[in-house]
């Protein structure tokens, strides 16, 4: 009998109970790992290229539009490399499906977004012709769109000048990120921001954004405050930051999602540690002979509390690391069936919290039972006392 | 039988403090099961009538076709004046149509607990009848905006969450700056809007025409008249909803997601707590096996038993519910929190913790204690006696 043996043998000795305790645990870490996961998606700002690109709005809303004419201004001030603009076209796929479709300049955007991969006579096709426009790998996929289709989209917004939202246009390519991070954010639609100027009845020569590529990503502080310096006071207030606390401030107002996210896994670990405590107490308090004779044997008090740890800590990281392998499988299901669109799936960083509650739970749980049958002497316990 | 129910179920329960701690994981599993799920579809609830509470039957919203947002809408000026005019529109004491042109404008306000992130707020531009369209909102404090001036009255969700926007302080839109003079309140969705006049609103954002027009129905038949009268006229390609219906549906997106993240968290709660209770009744039947047998053999019958052990699980995890609903109510009623709407504009609402989603949360509550009791309680049923007798 080994000392690793010993401790299996002791969790198994009340079956059942061991195994509910393990179930509750599995289902605590189960929902830590899809609310991180949650959590991540609303808190994570795109790290990638994304401190290089600012991101150059209306002041007071990027649902206001902001005139195309800015755009030589913005490229000649020192430090930016290029300028592309796009605009919300409130893109809808058959019946009501939303769609993320802007209509851009093609090669600006080329340029100020390389970290997506398309062929390059497609970017040139999407330049030349007209109705074209390119989409997401993720998005074609979820939809079946293929090269040459001709895509009945609509517009929420724009009606085109004979009065009608319904749009179409050539799909000529077809980007995908180049690293796993962008692979899963493939999912835009572009359209060619001149022939969307001359089609739509309302008017040309706005954006509701301009992307910024700076020539260094150190410079995104200053910059920023040179563009917005440069149009204040103007009818055309800007706001401009870098791409990731574009993201972060979006997601703010969506509102304190984290906190939410905190409250309820405060309440199911506060549950789940009188649960597992509970359980350790028992079991130790009905094994105090035992322990007594362990001592008798020869184990020091340091080796009892050993036991009694390693114990706890067997059920905490059996049942934990079950739950977290449940919350990456059912994760990848959800991402599976949505296309992709929801992300919930633990990533590193979720695991590695994952694993440190897992320790911190082991020891919280184990402290006090451990304790006792340190503490405990052998002539007392052998006689029941 | 009843009697012998009565008896077993009385010593159970008068021995529960024996077993307190193990009771006890019950009740506090059971109350954070409750108390989360009341809490977010608190949330749900909150939204869903703040927004539902704008909006009358007898009212309508015109927008431009297609539109599913007063922020995606814009009539022009021609198309204004004409829908305002339309017959089935009621008329007002002094003969003129009760119509309200609004046009919507977003400025940004922060946060009261942040310092550099602001959040887009709706301003409303509206014409005069909009007051009497809109008979609960109310000026609570300062006064009412003198039209042709750029001034503001502050709805009173934005004072409560936003900072910037008190009476008598200046805020910015596009290079202008605009005097807020009064507060309103109306106990809905506008609450969390800024509102002027819209024709200053016009000249200083260079517009013409407006988002939306709202209009009082003239008797029964004024939806279909209005209707057919938008539909006759070429020149105008416009959507006419009930106001309620409009705020009805603006709801949708939000109560879905919040009811989806809900009903997953509570499974996956209800689940770990099923497992928590079976673990614990489990373990006061193991405890009480000598009783329970001498029980048996003084002729007490296994039914009763079994029912006895399921009250007791019932009875625990009822208190549960009742503490959990409590902890939810008594921490999140009334809070007030905002979020983005339809227009990505804020809508500042409450938390309401209602007497239905009380009673639903301790249906769960029992649900969850009657699956945990029951195993357990067949155990002790089926308790071998003499076995039991003997046992340590």
């Amino acid at each position: 009998m080994t000392k690793t043996g010993f401790v299996i043998a002791n969790l198994f000795r009340k079956r059942t109970r061991t195994v509910l305790t393990l179930l509750s645990v599995i289902m605590a870490f189960l929902l830590f790992g899809l609310l991180q996961s949650v959590n991540s998606i609303f808190n994570a700002g795109q790290n990638f290229v994304g401190a290089t690109r600012l991101m150059t709005q209306a002041r007071v809303s990027f649902t206001q539009p902001l005139p195309i004419s800015m755009v030589p201004k913005l490229e000649a001030i020192p430090g930016v490399a290029r300028v592309g603009y796009s605009q919300w076209f409130g893109g809808v796929w058959q019946e009501n499906t939303p769609v993320f479709a802007f209509a851009v300049d093609p090669l600006r955007q080329r340029d100020v977004y390389p970290e997506y991969s398309m062929p390059d006579a497609q970017w040139q096709a999407f330049a030349n012709t007209r109705t074209a426009m390119i989409a997401g790998k993720v998005v074609a996929d979820k939809y079946g769109w293929k090269v040459g289709q001709k895509i009945p989209l609509a517009s929420n917004i724009y009606p085109q000048k004979n009065g009608s939202k319904a749009w179409a246009f050539d799909l000529v390519g077809i980007y995908d990120g180049t690293t796993e991070d962008t692979k899963k954010l493939a999912q835009n639609v572009f359209i060619n921001h001149d022939y969307f100027d001359e089609a739509n009845a309302f008017g040309k020569g706005r954006a509701n954004f301009f992307i910024l590529k700076l020539a260094d990503g150190k410079q995104a502080e200053a910059i920023s405050k040179t563009v917005d310096t440069m149009f204040e006071n103007s009818p055309d207030e800007t706001k401009t930051q870098t791409e990731k606390d574009f993201n972060l401030g979006f997601v703010k107002q969506v509102g304190d999602i984290g906190l939410i996210v905190r409250w309820i896994l405060f309440a199911v670990f506060f549950t789940l540690l009188l649960v597992v405590g509970n359980t350790m107490a028992q079991s130790v308090r009905e094994r105090i002979p035992e322990l007594a004779v362990l001592k008798t044997l020869g184990f020091s008090d340091g080796a009892v509390l050993g036991f009694v740890f390693a114990e706890a800590l067997a059920l905490c990281l059996f049942g934990g690391l079950i739950g977290l392998v449940l919350a990456t499988l059912a994760g990848a299901m959800v991402e599976k069936g949505s296309g992709g669109q929801f992300q919930l799936s633990p990533d590193l960083r979720v695991w590695l919290l994952g694993v440190t509650a897992i320790l911190v739970m082991s020891i919280v749980v184990g402290l006090l039972p451990a304790l006792r049958a340190r503490r405990l002497r052998i002539v007392d316990a052998l006689a029941g006392r | 039988m009843l009697a012998q129910i009565f008896a077993i179920t009385g010593i159970n329960i008068k021995s529960i403090p024996e077993r307190w701690a193990t009771s006890l994981v019950i009740v506090i599993g059971l109350a954070g099961v409750v108390a989360v799920f009341t809490a977010l579809l608190a949330m749900a609830n909150g939204f869903s009538s703040t927004l539902r509470a704008t909006g009358r039957q007898d009212a309508v919203i015109m927008m431009r076709g297609g539109s599913d947002a007063e922020l995606n809408s814009g009539l022009d000026r021609e198309q204004t004046d004409l829908l305002k005019q339309m017959p089935g529109i009621r008329l007002g004491a002094d003969g003129k149509p009760q119509s309200s042109a609004e046009m919507m404008v977003i400025a940004e306000l922060i946060r009261k607990d942040d310092t550099k992130n602001g959040a887009n707020i709706t301003v409303r531009g509206v014409d005069p009848a909009a007051f009497a369209l809109r008979p609960n909102l109310r000026i609570v404090n300062g006064r009412n905006f003198t039209p042709g001036l750029r001034e503001l009255i502050v709805g009173a969700g934005v004072l409560r969450q936003f900072q910037g926007a008190e009476i008598g302080k200046v805020v910015r839109m596009r290079g202008s700056d605009w005097t807020v003079v009064g507060a309103f309140e109306s106990g809905d969705a506008h609450d969390s809007e800024l509102w002027t006049d819209i024709n200053v609103a016009r000249t200083t954002f260079g517009r013409t025409g407006s988002s939306s027009i709202l209009a009082a129905l003239d008797g029964a038949d004024g939806l279909e008249k209005l209707k057919a009268g938008v539909a006759a006229d070429p020149r105008l390609n416009v959507d006419v909803i009930r106001e309620l219906d409009y705020f009805n549906a603006q709801t949708k997106q939000f109560r879905a997601t919040i009811g989806f993240l809900a009903g997953i968290v509570t499974l996956i709660m209800a689940l770990g707590a099923v497992f928590a209770a079976l673990n614990s009744m489990y373990a006061a039947v193991a405890a009480r096996g000598k009783e329970i047998a001498t029980l048996r053999a003084i002729g007490f019958g296994g039914t009763p038993v079994l029912f006895s052990v399921m009250i007791e699980a019932l009875l625990l995890a009822l208190s549960g519910g009742i503490l959990g609903a409590l902890i939810a109510y008594v921490l999140f009623n009334n809070m007030s929190v905002s979020t983005l709407g339809q227009n990505f504009t804020q809508v500042v609402f409450n938390f309401k913790v209602t007497p239905a989603l009380v009673i639903q949360g301790l249906i769960i509550a029992v649900v969850i204690g009657m699956v945990g009791g029951f195993l357990p309680a067949l155990r002790a049923a089926r308790l071998p006696v003499t076995t039991s007798l003997r046992e340590q």
